[in-house]
């Protein structure tokens, strides 16, 4: 909620006196601390630390760049919990430069970014939202006369760091689907010599992205990633091991059509074509809106939204597992990056066989003899 | 007599990439060019995919108007397959594009289009007392008190004291076009910062129903969210009780805070009733069907087209009359770049023909942006909420001629007002009070149904791919926040053949065409518009906001062959 006696923050003072000297909203302060603290897989107990990192710095300067994109991850962003956007904005970083909330346009937007940039090199944060397209010498994306590549080269160079947000900064995403008309490209594949870190997803939950630059500013360093560049602290689970429809999974209760019986008792979605044995992601656990829900949470199949290539790999969305493109005969373990999601999508398809099979026999067994239908075989094998 | 050569790029507090050029003269402006200057190709990337599919692909188009694309997608599949949804399945799908209405309307208002009104800076020198006895003479919100805005004031003081301005480096603070007193200035900037937290509280709705925002989930054929009162994992009383609250919630705000804040701060601005009118024509493809969407007689926004601003008659709409032209955009046709081409025969062939980067001015450029220029028997169009009130202005619907009313008598102007830069931002706030309102009964419809023991939610037989026929096209419109939209898809043997889309930005933000007839921001900014400091482009940003623009919507591309492609698979 907005805090109407929260003060911000002045020049030359770190939170912690700011805080302090405003005498009011220290306690949320530390329940935000609290928040990210478990977000960040640290546990409740690591809060003083967040506390006290949080307070012993000013303001850090923030870019974010826009560069091929629906907006969806700034509009994901505006969604975050803790803090609220406010608070973040206003408390938390100074945001320097933001095509969709800065006041000025033009010439007056690109000079408060080269004064930002200027002021503050080699220390600021700068996020990245979209793709950066490679064919026609990158005239599908200008900004102020100038490509968008020309604008991640230059902003990339007096980085500290780099947040890579969303699908289309991670690898191109839509635009990156076959048969990519314009070259779309992640900023991995352009900047080379700098941290990246992949806030994977179409898009991404909003208080990942918080908390990954809370931890950045906490531990002065990005968060451990796995090989795709995702922080471990939200992308070092399969949504399968985590989703709270899991145990209809190994009952073998499944939804065969939506709105049948089995959806309206929350069933598992696996005949649906849900994707989650195959993706890495937050969203069972943190969830999303302010834990409202999540897709599976609403009856429909994960898409794989986090995963590189899931427009090409993941579909048919539809499609059970493993029958869909990125597992079948033409699946690419050089994008997907590694066998990991496709072995342990073959494994997840023969376990679920395993269990309808084990659930037919099972069924089979409990039938009355009267039925005719049992062979004693079966019964045997059930 | 030389004019200015004005650049504004980028245009920010928009969704995507938008330039503007202007000439100006003697604080007038005299010529205008709009340029899009982000290409994705989304649609050929539909071809040969599942059309079950391809809600979720479009919805990417815009991440700002999510659930726009997804909802026009899965229409177009359901209309070519000839699938009735269930009536709850509807009522969900009106509840969840109502919510986006308002959600995106007040943030368009707040945070996109305030500060072209609003002098931040001048709030700091407002009496909170002051500031409290106006918002009380407007509004029963209880936060209007003088201890609030002491409150926000104070933030706002040490914030702009510590010199790390942030998302206000810049700004244009103390332009002479800036006409608010500095208590209404302070107002409007404690209700920038309460909007901030009420977007994302209410916004919630979708993620009952569609499992998370942005981009929820949809479904061909209904919705996936299924409904069972006797199970904790379905839509059930915790859930319809949480949604009763957001509409409640949102309601609220936009009837004692958005609604009073917009008509207390045109009233500083009349002036804005005569600037920036533009294109006399506008189209409504109409929208919020009562059950089923073929049943265009229920819609609650009517469909129609107003042509010359006469608002005796409603034109009928007929897609067919829709022609798109590339004469001054970054691609080439193959029977001539002078021709205009229907959607159904449409080609797209980008090729770039602007200068190399960095370049300086697109203005003398032939051809100069990636927006098309869609044309209603051969006339621009303007689309969007004014469009929208305006149609059913003219149809005499009952609510919508009720509340223009009511506007135009507090603002004491008469209809000629609503066709300028200030008439679009009121049509917006008229229409979000109207779908504010209309929530609550689509909510009592479910309701009712779910009580009489209908709970479904998803028609199955046309499901399979096998139940499909060999051939089918279909056409899904949907009256999005910022205006017409229409999808148009055909399948052959179980996959896309061919996916176009024409989209509320395309009009609205389309370049000359083939007669050098201007875009709906091409016509604004030229129609009575000042332009104080060619330097601080304050008076473009109020006409182009106005629009709500949204760029990655409005460039879109046809499959390039403008063939059918059935041999291209996907596995």
């Amino acid at each position: 909620m907005f805090v109407r006696n929260a003060e911000p923050w002045m020049d030359g003072s770190s939170l912690g006196e700011h805080l302090e000297e405003t005498g009011v909203s220290r306690r949320s302060f530390l329940e935000f601390c609290t928040e990210m603290a478990v977000i960040l897989g640290l546990g409740s107990a690591a809060a003083p630390s967040v506390a006290k990192a949080l307070e012993s710095q000013a303001r850090p300067t923030v870019i974010w760049l826009e560069m091929q994109e629906c907006t969806g991850c700034v509009e994901s962003t505006l969604r975050t919990e803790a803090p609220t956007i406010g608070n973040l904005l206003l408390d938390v970083v100074s945001l320097d430069y933001s095509e969709t909330l800065m006041a000025a346009a033009g010439h007056a937007a690109e000079k408060a970014k080269a004064d930002a940039m200027a002021k503050n090199k080699g220390k600021y944060v700068l996020v990245v939202t979209g793709s950066v397209p490679t064919k026609e010498d990158g005239m599908y994306c200008t900004v102020a006369g100038r490509t968008i590549r020309q604008h991640l080269e230059e902003a990339a160079e007096g980085a500290a760091a780099i947040i890579a947000l969303g699908a289309c900064a991670h690898w191109g995403s839509v635009q990156a689907a076959r048969p990519n008309p314009t070259g779309a490209v992640g900023v991995r594949d352009i900047i080379k010599n700098k941290p990246i870190v992949n806030i994977a997803g179409c898009p991404p939950i909003g208080d990942v992205v918080t908390a990954t630059v809370v931890h950045f500013l906490t531990f002065g360093r990005l968060p451990a990633v796995d090989r795709e560049g995702r922080p471990l602290f939200a992308y070092g689970n399969r949504i399968h091991d985590q989703c709270s429809r899991r145990a209809h999974f190994d009952a073998g209760q499944y939804v065969e059509s939506f709105d049948d019986e089995g959806a309206r008792k929350g069933w598992c979605l696996y005949e649906m074509g849900c994707k989650g044995p195959a993706t890495y992601s937050p969203c069972p656990i943190v969830q999303w809106n302010q834990r409202t829900n999540w897709p599976i949470g609403a009856g429909h199949p994960c898409i794989g939204c986090t995963e590189p290539y899931f427009w090409d790999t993941m579909a048919p969305f539809y499609n059970r597992l493993p029958n869909v493109s990125g597992f079948g005969v033409e699946h690419r373990i050089d994008t997907i990056g590694a066998s990991l999601a496709v072995g342990a999508a073959a494994g997840v398809a023969a376990h679920a066989t395993m269990t309808v099979m084990h659930q037919i026999r099972r069924r089979k067994a409990h039938q009355t003899p009267d039925s005719g239908s049992t062979s004693g075989e079966e019964r045997n094998n059930g | 007599m030389a004019s200015t050569k004005v650049v504004v790029d980028p245009i920010t507090r928009i969704e995507g990439h938008l330039r503007i050029e202007v000439q100006a003269d003697q604080g007038k402006i005299s010529g205008s060019w709009a340029t899009a200057t982000m290409f994705r190709g989304i649609e050929t990337i539909m071809t040969g995919r599942d059309p079950r599919d391809a809600w979720a692909y479009v919805q990417r188009i815009c991440g700002v108007c999510t659930t726009v694309h997804a909802i026009a997608s899965v229409r177009a599949v359901e209309d070519a397959l000839d699938i009735k949804i269930p009536a709850n399945a509807n009522t969900i799908r009106n509840l969840v594009h109502g919510m986006q209405y308002i959600q995106d309307h007040v943030i368009h208002f707040y945070h996109l289009h305030a500060l072209d009104w609003v002098d931040v800076v001048s709030a700091l020198s407002a009496d909170p007392a002051k500031a409290a006895a106006l918002a009380k003479s407007i509004s029963p919100w209880p936060n209007n008190g003088e201890a609030e805005f002491r409150a926000v004031q104070d933030r706002l003081k040490k914030f702009v004291g510590t010199g790390q301005l942030g998302i206000f480096s810049n700004g244009y603070w103390g332009h002479p076009a800036y006409k608010l007193p500095p208590e209404a200035n302070l107002m409007a900037v404690a209700h920038y910062l309460e909007a901030l937290d009420w977007q994302r509280d209410v916004i919630r709705l979708h993620t009952v129903f569609g499992g998370k925002n942005p981009h929820p989930n949809f479904l061909v054929g209904g919705m996936a969210s299924a409904i069972n009162l006797d199970e904790t994992a379905t839509i059930n009383a915790v859930r319809l009780a949480d949604v009763q609250g957001m509409i409640k919630k949102a309601k609220d705000f936009v009837e004692q805070v958005y609604w009073p804040d917009l008509v207390a701060i045109a009233g500083f601005y009349k002036e804005w009733g005569a600037i920036g009118g533009g294109v006399p024509n506008f189209l409504a493809c109409g929208e919020f069907p009562e059950t089923d969407i073929r049943d265009l007689g229920s819609l609650y926004f009517p469909r129609g087209i107003i042509m010359g601003k006469d608002l005796s008659k409603v034109v009928e709409y007929d897609q067919q009359k829709v022609e798109e032209y590339i004469t001054s955009s970054w691609y080439t046709y193959e029977g001539g770049d002078d021709k205009g081409l229907h959607p159904y025969a449409g080609e797209t062939t980008p090729k770039y023909t602007g200068p190399k980067a960095p370049y300086e001015y697109l203005q003398g450029e032939k051809k100069y942006t990636w927006m098309k220029a869609p044309r209603y028997e051969g006339k621009p169009m303007q689309v969007g909420p004014l469009a929208r009130m305006l149609v059913g202005y003219a149809h005499g619907h009952k609510d919508i001629k009720e509340l223009v009313g009511q506007a135009l008598g507090t603002l004491k102007v008469g209809p000629e007002a609503l066709f300028s830069t200030l008439g679009r931002t009121a049509a917006r706030g008229i229409e979000t009070v109207l779908i504010a309102n209309k929530m609550q009964t689509w909510f009592n419809e479910l309701i009712t149904r779910v009580k009489a023991g209908d709970t479904a939610t998803f028609t199955k037989d046309k499901w399979e791919p096998s139940s499909w026929p060999k051939k089918a096209q279909g056409y899904g419109f949907l009256d999005a926040p910022r205006g017409a939209l229409g999808h148009w898809v055909q399948i052959e043997d179980e996959k896309i053949a061919r996916y176009q889309c024409v989209v509320p930005s395309t009009w609205n933000c389309s370049p000359r065409d083939a007669k050098g007839q201007m875009g709906a921001y091409e016509a604004a900014l030229v129609d009575n518009h000042p332009l104080a400091r060619p330097d601080q482009p304050l008076e473009i940003l109020r006409t182009i906001h106005s629009f709500d623009p949204c760029l990655a919507c409005g460039v879109h591309v046809l499959d390039a062959d403008g063939g059918l492609l059935a041999e291209v698979k996907v596995q």
